[in-house]
């Protein structure tokens, strides 16, 4: 039986959203779960890293990892999968990108840890204990247990192993996994690098887009919380930061749909090299004012500057990680 | 010339890329050691020949790419010199004669941007290496372009009647193209209409000026709207589309032949109205005509005082007066359509307003009067026919000229005016002439450049008029002295003498520099031109394209470029016709490949572009969804290429990779 193809799931520095997103596919996953072997899924089955290890390369046809890339462990366990594997495809927004985690760029390690481990107000550690390579304690057998070093900087899955196809989101959608699977399974697949989804911007498929100006002349942004929102109505129109035109689609509009805002999951078209920058461009050449000091009192507004133009993608962002002095 | 040729440098599928690196005499090698660069650039990958060269422009320098080309199978051209603006175009060409398309081609300023710019030589090396291998970075990914051909619409529009529009009008027509010339006031003319004589020849204005404006009246290929402003221009160069605005005369133009009963009609038996060509030194009725040679020679109702405009209650004793009925009361304001393929831009300038500069008293003595109010008293046909007199009608027995009032300041204007101390001379001159006065003029420096200036200065000095060296501190009323009461005091510090003197005069004249008109600012907007921080329209190039702008097909000329006098002018609106004929004659204006597109599978129709090119390129296609750039009116400046925020806009020479390929190289060090 074991002519059936070999499939892996990893997750590295995640939320547990794209494991989920798997399961979400309902019934479709007994499809997927009858067409293939899988024979690494940590959050749902028993495999352990000898197991992987004791296969021969290659001989995984594909590797669905995600989840950013943080810490030594998961540096190995990602050069290990790409060495068992044909095909890596990274999955989610936070391999594809860095996701949230990659947020953690705006700050240097030291100040992480020692906010985490030190000064955090929930926090007892007297003997200071970081992670790192320095034993933190003894295994049953004697052996020194120390535990994953973090890394200066968060980084997406392609910045640590090659990476052949990238399904994005947060999570991806059941709709774009399926396409993808199906394509697997039938030998379809695109050329390698494909992120995949439609390389369009998310306002083409948003049923709110006719109602979005030419001119938005935006006075002031807002934050969903502050305001009824109108349901009928392009969003961005209404002064909420809605990151559709400049995010790729596929994911239908949920979160327009949902009366919120895109929030820019699905990253942007191939043809982006820096998303935050080109939001920059894309919005705030509509601002309504023209003079400094009332442009600057608009762009006060503006919420969370590095949260809201980063908030999926700050590693492959041009601003690079603050550093420890 | 050493050649680092044939070093049989694989190219690994790069483009095969020729590089030259010049002189430009010393202006380059002097600071930059451009045999280093050279064999510096060799060593990049694709680079099959590198070269340096005294002069690259010159013809052997051209050859010597074309040549190459042929010889080296290049693919690519990258010449290391000055700034494109003087030689892209001539590069092009060379990689054209070639056989290569000319947009494979890119050029390095290491002229402006390195050598006139820094001191430290190995630095100045090093920085040119690394601008240089920018642009070998970046031409790897250029694409074969084509200029584009549109047709030139061959009328012309000249905005502004003054001598600069009256001249180029009258040169475009006599070359045989239709012109249509907008005035805004009632008559053509500008400045120099109120003029008695000009300087430095000192013959009689109006003699020169009016042949003139009568010929744009009656000539048959122009078409003389006054009373009118462009209001609206749409379109690109060769075919631009205009919406004047015509406002009412409440005359109608083809019957009234400027009889003036009417205004001696007027229910209004006395002037009343201060006379703005006049300078407000004499009255006139609602009803009025500038002046007796007025062009066209037709009256004009002055909304603003005149009762049946204002309250329709009016005996309406002019209507009765005319008897060819030219008085129409119903005259709406029109909005007409223009199409032409090119246009000269004549505003002129206004005069600084004086009591911006209020030590000098204007407004405040009836005795200070501007160089304009003066020019219109020394006029036989201006309000005092002539006649030097006060305001209060006295014979002044001495007159203060003060140079530079609102000019060379660094509380007002920076700027030299170029013409005031000429015309202060002029003005000294005549109002001797007319009065006898005793006249003293206060300059900084006699500036007298121009053909014959000089000359006229020399025969200033022989006439006896006074010339004190010193910017005038005030002018006063406080007397110090017996002989000074009564009368206005300058205070200055006479710097060639090297003591304060205190001049008590009976009448001065501020010689107020020229500035840009109030309302440039929209004018400018209006025809999408740019205009320097003072406010004068900005040339092309102040020494190469001085008539030209940086919107094609819009040329500039006269006053309203830069302050200058008479023959400037002049000269600069025959250039500008000049120009506007070349584009009109060639019948076709080559636009540069740099545009925008819209990919338009990837398009997601959020519309963000659309309002932001400035030259209103974009439009919506409301059945695809998607945006749409019209490249004859794209200007490659690259704003929606920058704002799509799913990049789906690209900017043909500026194209991301090509960016960023650049940037690379320049810090690839
Ligand atoms: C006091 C004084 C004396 C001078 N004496 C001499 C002299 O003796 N010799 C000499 O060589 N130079 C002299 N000059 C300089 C001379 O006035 C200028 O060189 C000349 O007037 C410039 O001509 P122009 O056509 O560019 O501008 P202008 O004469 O200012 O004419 C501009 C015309 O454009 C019209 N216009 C403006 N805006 C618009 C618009 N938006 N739409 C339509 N029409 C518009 C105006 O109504 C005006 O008719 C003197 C200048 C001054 C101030
Ligand atoms: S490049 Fe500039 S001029 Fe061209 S369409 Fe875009 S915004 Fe308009
Ligand atoms: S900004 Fe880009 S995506 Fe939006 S309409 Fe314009 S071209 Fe299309």
């Amino acid at each position: 039986m074991s002519e059936k193809p070999k499939v892996a799931f990893y997750w590295c520095a995640a939320c547990g959203g794209c494991d989920e997103a798997v399961v979400d596919l309902a019934e479709g996953i007994l499809d997927v779960v009858a067409a293939v072997d899988i024979v690494l899924w940590p959050v749902a089955m028993d495999f352990k890293k000898a197991d992987i290890e004791a296969r021969p390369d290659k001989s995984i046809l594909v590797s669905f990892i995600n989840g950013s890339i943080r810490s030594s462990e998961q540096v190995e366990w990602v050069r290990l999968l790409r060495k068992k594997s044909q095909l890596v495809i990274s999955f989610g927004t936070c391999a594809g990108g860095g996701g949230i985690p990659a947020l953690a760029n705006e700050f240097s390690r030291e100040e992480i840890l020692k906010y985490v481990y030190e000064t955090c107000p929930s926090n007892v550690n007297e003997s200071k204990v970081r992670p790192g390579p320095t034993p933190v304690a003894h295994n049953g057998d004697g052996s020194a247990l120390t535990l994953p070093e973090l890394h200066e900087q968060v980084r997406s899955l392609d910045q640590v192993v090659a990476v052949d196809y990238y399904l994005p989101g947060c999570p991806p959608t059941p709709k774009i996994i399926a396409a993808a699977v199906g394509a697997l399974l039938s030998g379809k697949m695109p050329p390698p690098g494909t992120v995949l989804s439609p390389d369009k911007a998310l306002c083409d498929e948003c049923r709110r887009k006719d109602s979005k100006p030419a001119d938005l002349s935006l006075a002031e942004f807002k934050r969903p919380h502050q305001m009824h929102i109108d349901p009928e109505k392009c969003l961005l129109a209404q002064g909420l930061l809605c990151m559709g035109g400049s995010t790729r689609s596929g994911c239908e509009a949920l979160c327009p749909e949902g009366n919120m805002p895109c929030t820019g999951c699905f990253g942007p078209t191939s043809r982006v090299r820096d998303k935050g920058a080109k939001v920059v461009s894309a919005i705030l050449s509509n601002i309504a004012a023209d003079e400094p000091e009332a442009i600057d009192k608009i762009l006060d507004t503006f919420p969370d500057p590095v949260g809201t133009l980063y908030r999926y993608g700050f590693s492959k962002a041009m601003l690079r990680r603050k550093q420890d002095d | 010339m050493a050649d680092n040729t044939g070093n049989g440098q694989k190219t690994n599928g790069l483009p095969r890329i020729g590089f030259y690196i010049c002189h430009c005499g010393s202006n380059i090698a002097g600071i930059i050691d451009v045999v280093a660069v050279a064999k510096f650039a060799e060593t990049l990958p694709g680079v099959v020949v590198s070269r340096e060269y005294k002069y690259m422009c010159s013809d052997p320098g051209q050859e010597l790419i074309a040549q190459d080309i042929k010889e080296h199978k290049l693919e690519r051209i990258v010449v290391a010199s000055c700034s494109p603006n003087l030689h892209e175009e001539t590069f092009r060409k060379a990689a054209q004669k070639g056989g290569l398309n000319p947009f494979y081609f890119q050029m390095v300023n290491i002229r402006e941007h390195a050598s006139w710019v820094h001191e430290n030589k190995a630095a100045a090396t090093l920085k040119a290496k690394d601008l240089c291998r920018a642009a070998i970075y970046r031409v790897r990914l250029h694409k074969a372009l084509e200029k584009r051909r549109v047709p030139v619409n061959p009328d012309v529009l000249v905005v502004g009647g003054g001598i600069a529009g009256i001249h180029a009008a009258l040169t475009l027509a006599n070359a045989g193209k239709k012109v249509t010339l907008v005035e805004r006031e009632a008559t053509i003319g500008g400045h120099m209409a109120m003029f008695d004589k000009t300087f430095p020849t000192l013959d009689c204005a109006a003699c020169i000026l009016t042949p003139k404006m009568s010929a744009v009246k009656s000539h048959p290929n122009i078409t003389l709207w006054t009373y009118s402003e462009v209001e609206k221009v749409d379109g690109y160069v060769g075919s631009y589309e205009v919406t004047v605005k015509r406002k009412p005369r409440y005359i109608k133009e083809d019957l009234c032949v400027g009889c003036m009963e009417c205004i001696e009609a007027c229910v209004f038996k006395e002037a009343k109205v201060p006379d703005a060509f006049n300078q407000g030194l004499s009255k006139r009725r609602p009803i009025y005509i500038d002046f007796p040679q007025a062009t066209p020679k037709v009256v004009v109702i002055d909304p603003a005082t005149c009762i049946n405009v204002k309250t329709g209650k009016c005996k309406k004793t002019c209507v009765e007066a005319c008897d060819r009925d030219a008085i129409d009361f119903t005259q709406k304001e029109e909005k007409v359509q223009l199409k032409v393929g090119t246009i000269v831009l004549a505003t002129g300038f206004k005069p600084f307003d004086p009591k911006k500069s209020p030590h000098y008293g204007y407004g405040k003595y009836p005795g200070v009067f501007t160089a304009l109010e003066i020019e219109r008293l020394v006029n036989a046909s201006g309000p005092t026919s002539g006649e030097v007199l006060t305001r209060d009608g006295r014979h002044p027995k001495a007159v203060g000229i003060i140079h530079c009032v609102g000019s060379r300041d660094e509380k007002t204007n920076k700027w030299c005016s170029r013409v005031c101390c000429m015309y202060s001379l002029k003005l000294a001159h005549l109002i001797k002439e007319h009065s006898g006065a005793e006249v003293y003029n206060f300059y900084i420096d006699m500036r007298a450049p121009g053909k014959a200036y000089e000359e006229f200065y020399e025969k200033l000095l022989s006439e006896g008029v006074h010339f004190i060296r010193g910017r005038v501190a005030e002018v006063t009323d406080w007397a110090m002295t017996k002989e000074e009461e009564g009368k206005l005091v300058l205070r200055v510090e006479d710097t060639l003498a090297g003591f304060v003197r205190r001049v008590p005069v009976d009448m001065v004249v501020l010689a107020t520099g020229l500035v840009p008109q109030s309302d440039a600012g929209d004018v400018r907007r209006v025809f999408n031109i740019g205009c320097g921080k003072e406010g004068f329209f900005q040339e092309r190039h102040p020494k190469l394209a001085p008539v030209n702008t940086f919107t094609d097909g819009v040329f500039i000329a006269g006053a309203c470029q830069a302050p200058k006098d008479i023959p400037d002018t002049v000269a600069q609106a025959g250039a500008a016709a000049a120009e506007a004929l070349a584009l009109v004659d060639a019948g076709f204006v080559e636009l540069e490949p740099n545009t925008s597109y819209v990919l338009e599978e990837e398009c997601c129709g959020c519309k963000n572009c659309i309002p932001l090119c400035p030259y209103t390129a974009i439009s919506f296609d409301e059945t695809k969804k998607k945006a749409d750039i019209n490249e004859v009116l794209c200007k490659g400046c690259g704003v929606c290429a920058a704002a799509c925020p799913s990049g789906s806009i690209v900017q043909n020479l500026f194209e991301d990779a090509e960016i960023y390929s650049e940037i690379e190289g320049v810090l690839a060090r």
